[in-house]
């Protein structure tokens, strides 16, 4: 593991790599802020411009930083405009925006860059003590096994994102697995589903797919409801104070310590992912403060703010922990990334730490590099960021609506590509007004020709697919599979007819 | 019936098309020796069809209690408050932008959606938004094709053309 961090470090600490984090922190703050870019839009965004510099470490590090960068960006939006960009970031506007309308907003930035930063560093601790302990553990696994690990991991995501709907989650699952199963794949020779269509042959890009199902509705929403870019008025608060008493950090220092452990286990877990842990987070804590603290929480509590940030930031470095070691994606973003790095011809899984070390470790490593800078470079610098709050919408949602189809256009440079962008994107603006998750079917349609691949692998092995009942490991997995589909929804009905 | 019990009898519909495709389209295109391998092309969508027509079964009967998604507050029937003619102006832009992208040029395409974009919305400023619109679109391009190497047509195609005249 030491041979393996002085090889993270040394990949890091080269200047270019060095720019590369620092950049990527601070495009992804500045995006980040703008309603309607969430880290998975802006991952999105920069996947051709991170594949064109060539060396996978390099892009991954820039994506990692720009990951970093956007979910403080989008804190930092919720702080001072009560917009949160992203659901994970709607437990910090609880009592960031109160702070903030009490003229605290420095104040308030501070508390939430320390948090992230703690979170962050005690998340890519965490991170650096169990993936290689969990790596080494799925080397034991065979094809049969990831394939009933990926069933499983689909299954969770769909129980967690589903947030009570299950079964709507599921349906979006297997409707991502069957947008995979569109174009030539590399595992049968011929065509399927293409309807004739020459662009479908090689398949939808994912690209495009993500920003349909995440940056086009949001986008949608804040042209329906212009209520939702946040008020001009809070745009003027004072951000210039950003000083914390010796009072005050005594009262978060505990606070961290908790919601960065707890947030690292949630992100651990397939599909729980940030948002759950920033409002467990912001729960538990309500939950164990005093009467007299109690009653403070969304007038302005530092605890408020200081729980959701920290947990947030923890589970995020925790989901990277099923994508690095066994190659499955835990949440929306890690799902982008996952097809980030299939296109830098990059496989994740078990065996990434033993055959491209220099990529497994640096990632880790610029993690840290990417808290720091946000600590030291970023905070100081959010006065002058921040002024892209002020941006109109008039100007902002042109904008926000040109980079989506951008970011469509450069991955695959056909126009067919476009269409096929607006018109899912106005049905994923549909599917959320008819609370249908959408991270499931993003993550299915990744998941879906690595699952097809084990499937079929696992299949011609056994001659069938005695596997399921053969392999005690496989079996158990998709057992626990099946009851985390069926189990909430059967919970969920007795409670209806009781 | 709610919205979301209408999409899933769509998805019933479309399942029932994508399983008709896997069962009785594909297999006879198969050549004669793979048919010897117990996994054929239209395996894994036979299986996905079926469950998904399961599933689509279960929303559309409503098994399910269903909850208010966390975070989500825009609801239909809110629709006479929002802006439905802005977004749907927008969205007819972005159509624009797709089809004539190429004929038009990334530079000439790009400024007219950004500026008509900026006027659909209620900017005013018209040369406050000439500049901005077309400063960015030459700005990105040449980032895009010069910087990152990415090759995108700039000019409209007639310019071409008549290059190709004189």
């Amino acid at each position: 593991m030491i041979e393996g961090l002085l090889i993270g470090l040394q990949t890091v600490l080269s200047i270019k790599n060095l720019v590369m984090v620092i950049g990527g922190c601070l495009i992804g703050t500045f995006i980040g802020m703008l309603p309607g870019l969430g880290p998975m839009s802006i991952i999105a965004i920069m996947i051709p411009i991170a594949v064109s510099l060539g060396d996978p470490a390099t892009a991954l590090i820039l994506l990692a930083g720009v990951y970093y960068g956007a979910i403080f960006g989008g804190s930092t939006s919720s702080i001072l405009i009560n917009a949160p960009g992203v659901a994970s970031t709607v437990a910090t506007s609880f009592d960031g925006y109160p702070l903030t309308r009490q003229g605290k907003a420095g104040k308030a930035l501070t508390v939430a860059a320390i948090s992230s930063f703690a979170g962050g560093t005690i998340g890519a601790i965490l991170l650096l003590l169990f993936a290689p302990a969990l790596a080494s553990v799925a080397l034991l696994f065979h094809s049969s096994e990831y394939f009933a690990l990926m069933v499983v991991g689909l299954s969770a995501i769909a129980a967690f994102a589903g947030s009570g709907q299950v079964f709507k989650a599921v349906l979006m699952t297997v409707v991502g697995l069957m947008l995979a199963t569109i174009g030539e794949g590399a595992l049968f020779n011929m065509p399927r589903f293409t309807m004739g269509i020459m662009d479908l042959q090689t398949g939808i890009g994912f690209i495009t797919l993500a920003m349909a199902m995440f940056a086009i509705p949001e986008t949608i929403f804040l042209i329906l409801d212009p209520a939702r870019s946040g008020k001009a008025s809070d745009r003027n608060s004072d951000i210039s104070n950003l000083r914390i008493s010796k009072n005050e950090a005594k009262q978060i220092v505990p606070v961290i310590g908790r919601q960065s452990i707890q947030g690292f286990i949630i992100g651990v877990m397939p599909g729980a992912g940030a948002t759950i842990a920033s409002f467990l987070g912001y729960a538990v804590e309500r939950n164990i403060a005093t009467r007299e603290q109690r009653n403070q929480f969304g007038k302005g509590s530092l605890k408020g703010l200081a729980a959701p940030e920290s947990a947030n930031n923890a589970a995020c470095t925790g989901s990277f922990v099923p994508l690095l070691t066994l190659g499955i994606p835990g949440s929306g973003t890690t799902a982008i990334l996952l097809g980030a790095l299939i296109a830098l011809n990059v496989s994740p899984g078990p065996r990434l730490m033993i055959d491209q070390p220099e990529i497994f470790w640096s990632v880790i490593i610029s993690m840290y590099i990417g808290n720091i800078v946000l600590l030291i470079l970023n905070l100081p610098l959010i006065p002058y960021i921040a002024k892209v709050l002020t941006v109109p919408r008039t100007f902002l949602i042109p904008f926000i609506l040109f980079f989506t189809l951008m970011g469509a256009y450069i991955g695959q440079n056909n126009s067919t590509e476009l269409l096929i962008l607006v018109g899912m994107g106005v049905i994923a603006t549909i599917f959320r007004f008819a609370s249908y998750p959408l991270a499931p079917l993003l993550i299915g349609f990744i998941l879906g020709p690595m699952l097809e691949d084990n499937f079929s692998r696992a299949t011609q092995l056994y001659d069938g697919i005695s596997f399921v009942w053969e392999r005690p490991l496989t079996t158990a997995l998709l057992v626990i599979a099946v009851l985390l589909i069926t189990l909430p929804a059967i919970f969920s009905r007795i409670k209806k007819e009781a | 019936m709610a919205l979301d019990r209408w999409i899933a009898l769509v998805f019933a519909l479309i399942f029932l098309i994508y399983g008709y495709t896997a069962f009785f389209g594909m297999d006879h295109l198969l050549a004669p020796i793979m048919r010897r391998n117990p996994v054929w092309p239209s395996t894994f969508p036979k299986i996905l069809s079926v469950s998904g027509l399961i599933i689509s079964m279960v929303v559309l009967l409503n098994f399910e209690k269903s909850p208010k998604v966390i975070g989500d507050d825009m609801s239909l029937s809110n629709w006479r408050q929002y802006k439905l003619l802005d977004a749907l102006l927008l969205i007819l832009g972005m159509i624009f932008y797709a089809v004539f992208l190429r004929n038009l040029g990334f530079i000439a395409a790009t400024f007219l959606f950004l500026f008509l974009g900026g006027v659909l919305l209620g900017e005013r400023r018209y040369l406050l938004s000439l500049i901005i619109s077309g400063a960015s679109s030459y700005g990105i391009w040449y980032l895009v094709d010069s910087v990152l190497g990415i090759y995108m047509t700039p000019y409209p195609q007639f310019v071409k053309t008549l290059g190709s005249f004189s």
